[in-house]
């Protein structure tokens, strides 16, 4: 049953949602206005005055080719860190589902990471595989391999996913933990009277169940590696080598705070608005056609 | 189509054994009932059949092949759930080729298969519906579509139809026996009510705290139970069970004396010993329960013919019964023949 409070005048309901709406709009309505607005303009190098350009900043960033390499860098990093924060998650999570004993502990365990601030995770792999002191890069030398992400593209992008992934399995874990024990054991039971072993079990009923909360964390997964990810760009690799770790949203705070080209910034925070739109819009609109609730 | 042997069949969860040796040669074809009240042991027992639960000790045999460590995918069983399991993501005709389609069964077998199901349970129109658009009793018949289709040796079924509402659940009861003589499928089948076990079981075992008290045919349960326990628990409203010393009766050790509702009958006060104030009555229709408090207190239910007078409340009766009628139990609840 439905329960619904009816209001008689307009002031209580107005009141009651205001903090809400009071919040979205100053951290989100007029932040994003002032973004669309400084994007048609170009500040002069003081931020004394602004000269209008109308949509010259777009018709600029489109036609740079450092850019629209960073849109290439961002899909494939968002990509890998979505598999892979999701893979081993869901992993983890189907080992933690068949522990009887001392599940609680293991999922403290795991849980653990998901505290830690993304600045701070980003240090700790830094460390970890400083290309002097870190003790991954240590090891690894002595198997010979010569680890350096300051200078090559692909490691700096393998850490910056790594280390980006690393907080998100916790929260993907627990989700997909809760997932799984929400599917009746008696179905499973079931499945495997029919004569499905673990895997196809896993493949034909498990997953297809688990579909609801797969996409769920695909859509904030995606959300988080495109913005939330900043904090372990900027500590690993400041967006180098190269710009080869540069996603949209590192380079809308590089431009915009240490090129000091606000405009430009300010035209990229809007085009970083309009494809997380676009891409939450088309998952629920395609993919969770596709889900069985 | 197979026979099945229990023997001594034990259950332990650590230190605490659940199931404490249970013996039962079920023939080809038998309809078992295991019934008893709930944490009795009688949904393990079925799932140490299934396969779902391991063996302590003891023996499972499916067509005179020992079991106990054989996967529940290869015993030649099919389950049939409180729940009913369906797959909630899959059609009905796919959660019923779903083993087949495991079982490599080629595509025109498989949909002859589940047609022939769907026609024997009248679920033709719902081939291609999902289990959350069917009703309760459709959705039952889906799970026992699931069981029909892969021809196993053994039916398992574990309450299948407590989820149900009384009406229906009186319909499906017949026509999952009708469908069980049909098909002449050995089936065990767990419920915690009596009435559905006395109407199903070609044979039923009573189970109480892990224990088989009576294994037998339903009437010859009914008629001569072997325990306080049984007595109590099969028949209904259940036997009256008064105490041996005050009644009188001294038999060697006895303690309680049971006797049914419909062996006991009100009679003038002066041509019997016992007297009690009814409490109250419940006219059925074709008969009546009157409830009795004796003058020392305990409770006793009396049933007689709906067309008899009816006493009011909180007048004095006298009982009666035959002496055949009664049975004695002992301090430890076991049955003594005089």
């Amino acid at each position: 049953m439905e329960k619904r409070v009816t209001f008689k005048g307009m002031w209580l309901p107005l009141l009651l949602i205001a903090p809400q709406i009071v919040i979205t709009a100053v951290f989100f309505f007029y932040p994003a206005g002032q973004a669309i607005w400084q994007s048609l303009f170009i500040p002069d190098p003081f931020g004394l005055s602004m000269k209008w350009v109308g949509l010259g900043n777009f018709e600029f960033l489109l036609k740079d080719s450092f850019y629209r390499a960073s849109f290439v860098t961002t899909a494939i990093f968002s990509t890998l860190v979505t598999v892979v924060s999701m893979g081993v998650a869901l992993y983890l999570a189907v080992l933690a589902d068949r522990l009887i004993k001392g599940s609680g502990t293991y999922r403290t365990l795991l849980i653990w990471p998901y505290a830690v601030a993304p600045a701070v995770a980003g240090v700790l792999w830094l460390f970890m595989f400083n290309t002097r002191v870190g003790v991954v890069t240590w090891y690894l030398g002595l198997l010979g391999y010569d680890w350096n992400h300051v200078l090559n593209d692909s490691e700096a992008m393998g850490l910056v996913v790594v280390a980006s992934a690393w907080g998100r399995i916790s929260y993907n874990f627990l989700f997909f933990l809760a997932g799984l024990q929400a599917i009746p054991k008696s179905v499973i039971e079931a499945a495997a009277i029919d004569g499905a072993r673990f895997w196809t079990r896993f493949r034909t009923i498990v997953f297809p169940l688990l579909s609801p909360t797969t996409f769920f964390l695909l859509v904030v997964n995606i959300i988080y590696a495109f913005f939330e990810t900043f904090g372990v760009i900027h500590t690993i690799t400041s967006g180098g080598p190269q710009q080869a770790t540069t996603i949209l949203v590192y380079k809308v705070y590089s431009d915009g705070f240490v090129g000091q080209d606000l405009g430009s910034s300010a035209a990229q925070s809007v085009i970083l608005l309009l494809i997380v739109s676009i891409l939450t819009v088309v998952q629920f609109k395609y993919i969770e056609r596709r889900v069985h609730y | 189509m197979a026979t099945v042997t229990l023997e001594n069949l034990r259950k332990s969860y650590g230190n605490t054994e659940v199931i404490h040796g249970v013996d039962i040669d079920i023939a080809d074809g038998e309809f078992i009932v295991i019934v008893g009240p709930s944490g009795c042991g009688k949904s393990t027992l079925l799932r140490m059949v299934a396969g779902l639960e391991t063996v302590t000790s003891g023996d499972i045999l499916i067509g005179g092949r020992n079991v106990n460590s054989v996967e529940p995918m290869d015993r030649d069983i099919a389950m049939v759930f409180q729940n009913y399991a369906l797959y909630p993501h899959m059609s009905v005709f796919d959660n019923m080729a779903y083993g087949l389609k495991i079982a490599k069964v080629p595509k025109d077998e498989i949909a002859k298969r589940v047609a022939n199901a769907a026609e024997i349970l009248q679920l033709v129109p719902y081939l291609t519906r999902k289990p959350r658009e069917l009703s309760g009793g459709q959705r039952q018949r889906v799970a026992m579509g699931r069981a029909i289709v892969r021809k196993p040796a053994v039916f398992l079924f574990d309450e299948p139809l407590s989820n149900l509402d009384a009406k229906l659940r009186v319909q499906m009861r017949l026509e999952i026996k009708a469908l069980q003589r049909d098909l002449g499928v050995t089936s065990l089948y767990v419920t915690h009510d009596q009435v559905e076990a006395m109407t199903l079981a070609d044979r039923m075992i009573v189970m109480n705290g892990g224990v088989a008290d009576q294994i037998g045919k339903p009437l010859e349960v009914y008629a001569d139970p072997a325990t306080e326990f049984v007595a109590g628990f099969i028949g209904s409203p259940s036997t009256n069970f008064l105490d041996a010393g005050r009644l009188g009766r001294r038999v060697e050790g006895g303690a309680k004396v049971g006797i049914r509702p419909e062996h006991i009958r009100t009679v003038a006060q002066s041509e019997t010993d016992y007297a009690g104030k009814v409490v109250y009555s419940e006219p059925l229709g074709a008969e009546t329960l009157i409830h009795l408090k004796l003058l020392d207190g305990e409770d006793v239910t009396v049933r007689q013919e709906g067309a008899l007078p009816i006493p009011s409340e909180g007048e004095s009766c006298g009982l009666a019964w035959e002496a055949k009628d009664e049975m004695v139990f002992a301090k430890d609840g076991i049955r003594l023949r005089q």
